[in-house]
């Protein structure tokens, strides 16, 4: 049997050894075998696999290594198993437990062919074709083990960092071209000056792991699969403006991201300096995911959104200069501080830089996460990336960016992802969600529930989203009962919220329910098309 | 009562750190099931809030209630890449088949499992994905056989 033995297994790392029996206390070496721990991989069956492989190896008296790694991102081959081969990485997928057996009797620890072998994981076409960068670990590093995410290249930054005067770490933020990856898009580097330039005594750096949006899990993935990427990106924005403590603020939908957090905080000993961390819980609203209702929410009250100014760069966290970026942004920053702002300036198209993990989701078939550079199309995503719907049936609308995001129709798709692209169709990338209908979605449906959403959601502050969107609602009740003169109704009122509304959440929701008008008259009985 | 042995320890591990309510509150709910409308006029004395600021808290977070919940809760997604795989249908075939069970149905909006929906968490611990009306069925069943 050929076997590989790691060099990863060492301090708070969460492999673990099956059986215990066999072999304990001798240093013989042991085949690393890799099951997604994360939440996609366990809500479709990545336990039941654990459980029998350990109890096939215990039958078969094989002692292996178990290593709880995070997703791939291919998560229609979830479970997906890999085994640590003299050719690398293996993968087989999707596993169930009751292929176990089988896999042991076609000696999958070496490698062996079976009907489910993927083949080598790094060469699976459709990862091969992505360009990870902020997302390049996941599913890979072990995210127990700090000592394998050094050994995979992370502290670099850190390390570089500490090195340099926080202006120029600000500088080289800036310079990379990264923008704020939670909606918005604002330059990160512009925020993180402003902050810096602040004089206070404290400041905070504050993460936003709201991840509200309808399909995405990029954060998810992130945090689950390599957390401490996200925790250096964070004590790298520390020394770049100055502030000794930051809180992640996750929502509660994601228990498993938080213990994530927890063990590697709990682990990461002196790896972040003087740097202060916090995991602190969300509790079921979508507008917390908005910075200033969340940081309400942080000191402890109702997540009600703040008017605007003062910034949270000047007036943030219990009232002091306060950086507030995504998951994805933070752990952008590593890298480019590891490998130059260049490196990733050079990647994207226009003022779009670098690379966005695009989440497929919905009625796709091959769904899950993709990172490349912006300037693909929309086209591309789906069908070579997504492989059409997951139903066999043709694709007729996909919403991006979440439920503030617009339907978009077939005759779109070949629109280039990148942000100005988007907004020149009155459209947005939001955080990268994209979410696949066939052609039994009902347009009228859909821009029903952008109101009710929106109506469930509101943070009551003003008129027009919060009474806007409940009429809303009746309006387009009115209009699915046959009754079209609503339409034009329904058009004043998404014009009133898009107006009068102090957040994206009230000026927003207007935007799927008009390009699903636009779009698809014929789902809202329009005959004037 | 009972419930307030558990809630003073709570309350004082966490009374003097910023923005501690939202902490003690989970730590209550996850301790208790729920937030024992008792426990409330504690919260407020030690953390110098008044009773109605606590209250309007735990009402405006959707994740925490006043009430026991049934033996076990169901969250279905009903958020949209779950509605283009059928997670209307999934929640009206929830909602029927725990109808009057020890079951407490909740709609939850997106459970970052929108590549392999429909989905829905139980418990807070166990997730599921690509759940048919069938499965539910299944998996109802053999919570109701765990009993
Ligand atoms: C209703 C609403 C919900 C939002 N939800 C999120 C969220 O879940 N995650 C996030 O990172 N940003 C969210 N945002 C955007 C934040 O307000 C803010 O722009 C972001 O945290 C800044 O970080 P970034 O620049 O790194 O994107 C939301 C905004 C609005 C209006
Ligand atoms: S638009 Fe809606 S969510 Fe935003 S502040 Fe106004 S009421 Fe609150
Ligand atoms: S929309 Fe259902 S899990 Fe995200």
């Amino acid at each position: 049997m050929k076997v590989e033995t790691m060099t990863t297994e060492s301090a708070g790392g969460s492999a673990s050894t099956l059986p215990l029996a066999r072999g304990a206390g001798k240093s013989i070496a042991r085949t690393t075998i890799f099951v997604p721990g994360d939440a996609a991989a366990l809500a479709l069956g990545a336990d039941a696999v654990v459980a029998a492989i350990a109890a096939e190896a215990a039958r078969q008296g094989i002692s292996l290594r178990l290593v709880r790694n995070g997703t791939r991102g291919m998560v229609w081959l979830e479970p997906l198993v890999e085994v640590a081969t003299a050719q690398g990485r293996i993968a087989y997928g999707p596993v169930a437990a009751a292929d176990v057996p089988g896999l042991f009797a076609a000696g999958f620890m070496t490698g062996g062919a079976h009907p489910k072998c993927l083949g080598p994981t790094d060469e699976i076409p459709w990862l091969a074709r992505q360009q990870r960068l902020a997302c390049r670990r996941i599913g890979v590093v072990d995210p127990r083990s700090l000592a394998d995410y050094v050994a995979r290249g992370g502290g670099e930054g850190l390390r570089r960092a500490r090195a340099m005067a926080p202006a120029a770490i600000v500088d080289a933020v800036t310079g990379s071209g990264l923008r704020g990856r939670g909606g918005a898009a604002f330059p990160a580097g512009i925020k993180w000056r402003t902050v810096l330039a602040a004089p206070a005594a404290q400041k905070y750096i504050v993460c936003n792991a709201d991840e509200g949006d309808s399909g995405t899990f990029s954060d998810r993935m992130l945090m689950e699969g390599d957390p401490y990427c996200l925790l250096e990106g964070m004590a790298i924005a520390g020394l770049a403006v100055g502030a000794s403590q930051g809180y992640i603020y996750v929502r509660s939908e994601y228990p498993h991201a938080v213990a994530a957090l927890d063990a590697a905080l709990e682990d990461a000993g002196d790896f972040l300096g003087d740097f202060k961390l916090e995991v602190r819980k969300g509790a079921g609203s979508y507008v917390c995911g908005e910075e200033t209702a969340l940081l309400e929410s942080l000191e402890g009250r109702r997540g009600i959104v703040r008017a605007k100014p003062p910034l949270p760069a000047i007036s943030g966290l219990f009232g002091r200069p306060t950086v507030i970026n995504n998951v994805i942004t933070f752990a952008s920053v590593p890298d480019i501080l590891a490998q130059g702002a260049a490196a990733y300036r050079d990647l994207g198209c226009g003022r779009s830089r670098g690379t966005l993990p695009f989440q497929l989701a919905g009625n796709i078939k091959y769904g899950g996460l993709v990172e490349v550079p912006f300037g693909l199309s929309l086209r591309e995503l789906l069908y070579d990336f997504g492989g059409g719907s997951r139903s066999g049936r043709p694709l007729r609308a996909v919403q991006v960016g979440g439920p503030l995001g617009a339907y978009l129709p077939a005759a779109q798709f070949d629109t280039l992802l990148d942000y100005e692209a988007f907004a020149t169709i009155g459209a947005g990338l939001g955080h990268g969600g994209i979410v696949a209908f066939d052609d039994s979605v009902d347009l009228a449906q859909q821009a029903r529930y952008a109101m009710k959403f929106c109506a469930i959601e509101s943070c009551g502050k003003c008129t027009p989203c919060r009474i806007g969107s409940t009429r809303g609602v009746e309006v387009i009740d009115r209009i699915r009962a046959g009754d079209t003169r609503q339409i034009e109704l329904l058009q004043e009122l998404c014009e009133t919220m898009t107006q009068g509304s102090l957040c994206a959440m009230g000026s927003m929701t207007p935007i799927p329910v008009i390009s699903a008008l636009r779009h698809f008259p014929e789902d809202f009985g329009d005959k004037r098309t | 009562m009972e419930s307030l042995v558990t809630v003073a320890p709570i309350i004082e591990a966490h009374r003097l750190q910023p923005g501690a309510l939202l902490p003690i509150l989970h730590e209550i709910q996850d301790a208790l099931g729920f937030i024992p409308p008792e426990a409330v006029p504690q919260i407020a004395r030690e953390l110098n809030l008044s009773r109605a600021e606590i209250h309007g808290v735990i009402s405006y977070y959707a994740h925490f209630r006043l009430t026991p919940p049934g033996r076990h809760v169901v969250r279905v997604c009903c958020a949209e890449a779950c509605q283009a795989v059928g997670a209307q249908a999934l929640a009206e075939h929830a909602r029927t088949r725990l109808a009057g069970s020890e079951f407490t149905l909740e709609p939850v909006y997106c459970l970052g499992l929108c590549a392999c929906g429909p989905s829905l968490q139980i418990d807070e611990t166990t997730l599921h994905a690509q759940v048919t009306p069938q499965k539910f069925d299944e998996l109802i069943a053999a919570l109701e056989a765990a009993a």
